[in-house]
């Protein structure tokens, strides 16, 4: 009878070990907003539901497109596109069927009251057509070519939740059914959710039994708890904690250039002078200096990047001129960042009339990018040293985002992440001349205008074969960023920190996935 | 009484109402919410759309119209950003920062009081001295630093106590608690104490205050000359006189611990409301903030209110109402 407890015991103790030991807990940045996977284009978000749900076409760690739900996605003719899908199973045992990704589509321009829909990702679809249970065909109003990039972001739900489901049943999990290497558990909102192995996985077994996906924004409380070791992985390291976990045998870091730049927008809708830029003694100015490419090429000449990345960024970013980091397929080879020449940057001043500077107001965010307020001071200062004389204004996002995009300012930070890592999505975002009737340079809050630019942006949106868009792209890039419409100064780096003796294969697309994280047997 | 509670009642509304004016117009002139949540992708079409959906195109004016009316059906709007009811989300979030609070002030009554009357019966002995230069450093060390050096020692260096999170939690009235697990108090332990520490010096520094002048006053030395014992003398009477202050504190002190925990609960994660406020006034969630200043006025009265009915009860002197 002893021995049996005794035993049992043992037995007991064991699985309590070997389920400890498969269980990964995650410490993310952000809230998840929601456990709708329709509801939110939030990279939280995506990061999350991707465990639990899968998408057509998913993107490996590097940011090249690979095959998920979808097996091939190959065109029939300019308009329509013929999906291959693969044998997979809900997490309720249904099969996935063509049926589900015509229901998934349609549902995402109806989710109710969403903030930032996931209809920008669906909207060139507008009629679909199933030839069998595995095939689909998807139609499109005009030739484009970027519908597997907006595929990316989609996550499949099953048509058996019928008409409308709501978002309040995806939270509470009656909804949370999805194909994906986990299945969900709980939601608790900005504390944590829990998810457990998919054993029935349609790809390679995920090594983790259990997945505790938990929310620490504050960043030194993130690292503590990884530390600690009561989490093991976190992501977002915050750069001031860089250094120290380098050096500590009990962590592992892991990084990699993202698709999130870091550039001053420059204002080129006001031809004469505005409030934000003067004389060098206050005096009005009959023009805006902006306008000017000298002027321009000036102020990102006097910006030392090796220095902002050295000493602000502690070296988690790279200098840039572009939107996309090196070893993209739309990455500018020849599109060097600007070298730090105060000199030159003067005598271009000079030579565009301004040999005493102006006085100008660099805005910026204080709670959005990595060290932003710290980055626009340290370009004043710069900027200073060429003869501009810079005025900073920082002030938190809340009122920024709003302020930034009324054209209110001369120059002003932002960032841009490329989440499709393809290049026409800053250049029809913020390159492109502001259309509103055309949806283009939606996000162009400087309003720069190069009809050249226009004209191939207009090209590379109807080039059907990948390699002669990218050509297109590589040219438009080039001819755009050589104007200097924005001021570039980096790309940030991804970086995640591990509890020592796991790894995980860093990501372009900020997204922290269980299935990436490696325990590695000493 | 009950006349005196129903004008406070009153005046309470009116409290109500003009902050809810203020807060819609500063959350107006901030910004516009759809500008921070929406994708930066959108274009100019889906961007309306948006702004149409969460009702931001009207006039400010219909649209504090709409609150009022639903706020009087006792609908106080949805979230923006959750697509939930706000209250909802916020009596998601209240029993984690509820029971915290409860627990810190809990914790500084039971570690003010004594060390508060040790210090004040022997102010000039060594431990009387280490105790007051102690409370300076509670008043005086910012709480966020404080977490993190409690988070280092304890959590990293020692290993005793896990560093962040809620723990695991029981349900007891449908609604999740830590303080029932042993694991939800381990996680409980330095949250509640880092939100303590203020508190602890505060009513230390009073408790002794009290002491030291009640000692000196004529009932003490009547009961003493009455022959009273030293343990009676001061755990009955002095006590019983010095708690009339420390009440009305502990009592405001609950309700700013309950609305300002936010530092506490980012440093160790603990997802209460003050995270889901500052959160939501990041990204102008008007809902949300205005649900939850809402409650906290509430509360605010409440407590305020429980505090002078207490005050009755501990000292017969006081009367509630005036004759005019």
């Amino acid at each position: 009878m002893v021995r049996v407890f005794v035993r049992a015991m043992a037995i007991l103790g064991l699985s309590a070990a070997a389920a400890s030991a498969q269980t990964l807990t995650i410490a993310s940045s952000a809230p998840v907003t929601s456990m709708d996977p329709h509801y939110h284009t939030l990279t939280p978000n995506l990061s999350a539901h991707g465990h639990i749900f899968d998408r057509l076409i998913d993107q490996d760690a590097t940011g090249h497109m690979i095959p998920n739900l979808a097996l091939s996605w190959t065109l029939r003719d300019p308009t329509t596109w013929e999906l291959k899908l693969r044998d997979a199973k809900f997490h309720d045992g249904t099969p996935f069927t063509a049926e589900d990704v015509a229901y998934t589509l349609a549902r995402v321009p109806k989710v109710k009251n969403s903030p930032a829909s996931f209809q920008i990702y669906t909207r060139a679809v507008v009629a679909t057509e199933i030839l069998d249970s595995h095939t689909i065909l998807l139609k499109t109003a005009s030739p484009y070519p970027l519908l597997p990039q907006d595929l990316l972001q989609v996550f499949m739900i099953s048509h058996k939740l019928g008409a409308e489901p709501s978002t309040e049943d995806f939270n509470s999990g009656k909804n949370a059914i999805g194909t994906g290497p986990f299945r969900f558990v709980s939601y608790q909102p900005g504390n944590k959710i829990e998810m457990v192995r998919n054993d029935a996985y349609w790809g390679p077994k995920p090594y983790w039994a259990r997945v505790d996906y938990r929310v620490i924004s504050n960043d030194a409380g993130r690292t503590a708890s990884l530390l600690a070791g009561d989490v093991g992985i976190i992501e977002f390291v915050p750069p001031a904690d860089l250094a120290k976990l380098r050096t500590d045998p009990r962590v592992v870091v892991s990084e990699v250039v993202s698709n999130r730049s870091i550039y001053l927008w420059l204002d080129h809708s006001h031809d004469a002078t505005m409030p934000e830029i003067t004389g060098p003694n206050g005096e009005v100015l009959p023009k805006n200096p902006l306008k000017d490419l000298r002027v321009r090429q000036a102020l990102s000449l006097a910006i030392n990047r090796a220095g902002i990345v050295e000493r602000v960024m502690e070296g988690a970013a790279i200098p840039t001129k572009q939107y996309l980091p090196p070893g993209n397929s739309n990455h500018v080879d020849d599109l060097l960042p600007d070298p730090f020449q105060a000199d030159r940057a003067k005598a271009l001043l000079a030579e565009a009339g301004y040999p005493n500077g102006f006085r100008i107001t660099l805005h910026g965010p204080n709670d959005r990018y990595v060290n932003d307020a710290k980055i626009v001071q340290a370009v004043a200062q710069m900027w200073q040293r060429i003869g501009v004389q810079t005025t900073v204004d920082t002030m938190p996002w809340s009122s920024y985002a709003t302020r930034a995009g009324k054209q209110e300012f001369a120059a002003f930070l932002l960032g841009w992440g490329v989440n499709s890592g393809e290049g026409t999505n800053p250049l029809r975002a913020q390159i492109a001349t502001w259309n509103p009737e055309r949806g283009l340079g939606t996000a162009n809050r400087g309003r720069y205008s190069n009809p050249a630019v226009d004209a191939l942006i207009d090209q590379a949106m109807t080039a059907m074969d990948r390699g002669e868009r990218d050509k297109i792209v590589l040219r438009a890039m080039k001819m755009a960023m050589e104007d200097v419409p924005v001021i570039m100064l980096h790309l940030q780096k991804n970086i995640w920190a591990t509890r020592k003796g796991l790894t995980f294969a860093a990501r372009t697309d900020e997204e922290t996935r269980a299935t990436g994280v490696i325990e590695v047997k000493p | 009484m009950f006349t005196w509670i129903l004008r406070r009642m009153f005046q309470a509304s009116f409290v109500l109402l003009a902050m809810t004016v203020i807060v819609f117009v500063g959350v107006h002139v901030i910004g516009n919410p759809v500008d921070i949540l929406i994708s930066p992708e959108a274009d100019q079409a889906e961007r309306a759309k948006i702004i149409a959906e969460m009702g931001l195109d009207q006039p400010l004016w219909r649209q504090y119209a709409y609150f009022l009316n639903g706020a009087l059906h006792g609908d106080l709007g949805r979230s923006f950003v959750f697509n939930e009811p706000a209250l909802k989300l916020i009596g998601g979030r209240m029993p984690a920062t509820l029971e915290l609070a409860v627990t810190a002030v809990l914790m500084s009554m039971c570690f003010g009081i004594p060390l508060g009357l040790y210090a004040g019966l022997k102010p000039n002995g060594f431990l009387g001295r280490v105790i007051m230069t102690g409370s300076i450093l509670g008043f005086s060390l910012p709480s966020f630093w404080v977490g993190l050096m409690l988070i280092m020692v304890f959590a990293v260096q020692l290993g005793w106590l896990p560093s962040t999170g809620r723990g695991e939690t029981a349900m007891l009235f449908g609604v999740r608690w830590s303080f029932l697990t042993w694991d939800g108090l381990r996680h409980m332990a330095m949250p509640a104490l880092n939100l303590s520490l203020f508190n602890i010096s505060l009513v230390l520094r009073l408790t002794r205050a009290g002491v030291r002048e009640n000692l000196t006053m004529d009932y003490v030395k009547f009961a003493r000359a009455k022959g009273l014992s030293p343990a009676r003398v001061i755990f009955v009477h002095i006590l019983k006189n010095i708690m009339i202050p420390v009440t009305t504190v502990l009592g405001l002190e609950l309700g700013s611990t309950i609305a300002f925990a936010v530092v506490t609960e980012s440093v160790f994660a603990w997802p209460g409301m003050g995270k889901l406020i500052i959160d939501s006034i990041n990204v102008l969630d008007r809902p949300v903030i205005v649900a939850y200043l809402m409650m906290i006025v509430l509360m605010f009265i409440t407590i305020n209110l429980v505090v002078d009915i207490l005050y009755t009860m501990l000292d017969p002197r006081v009367r509630l109402e005036t004759k005019a």
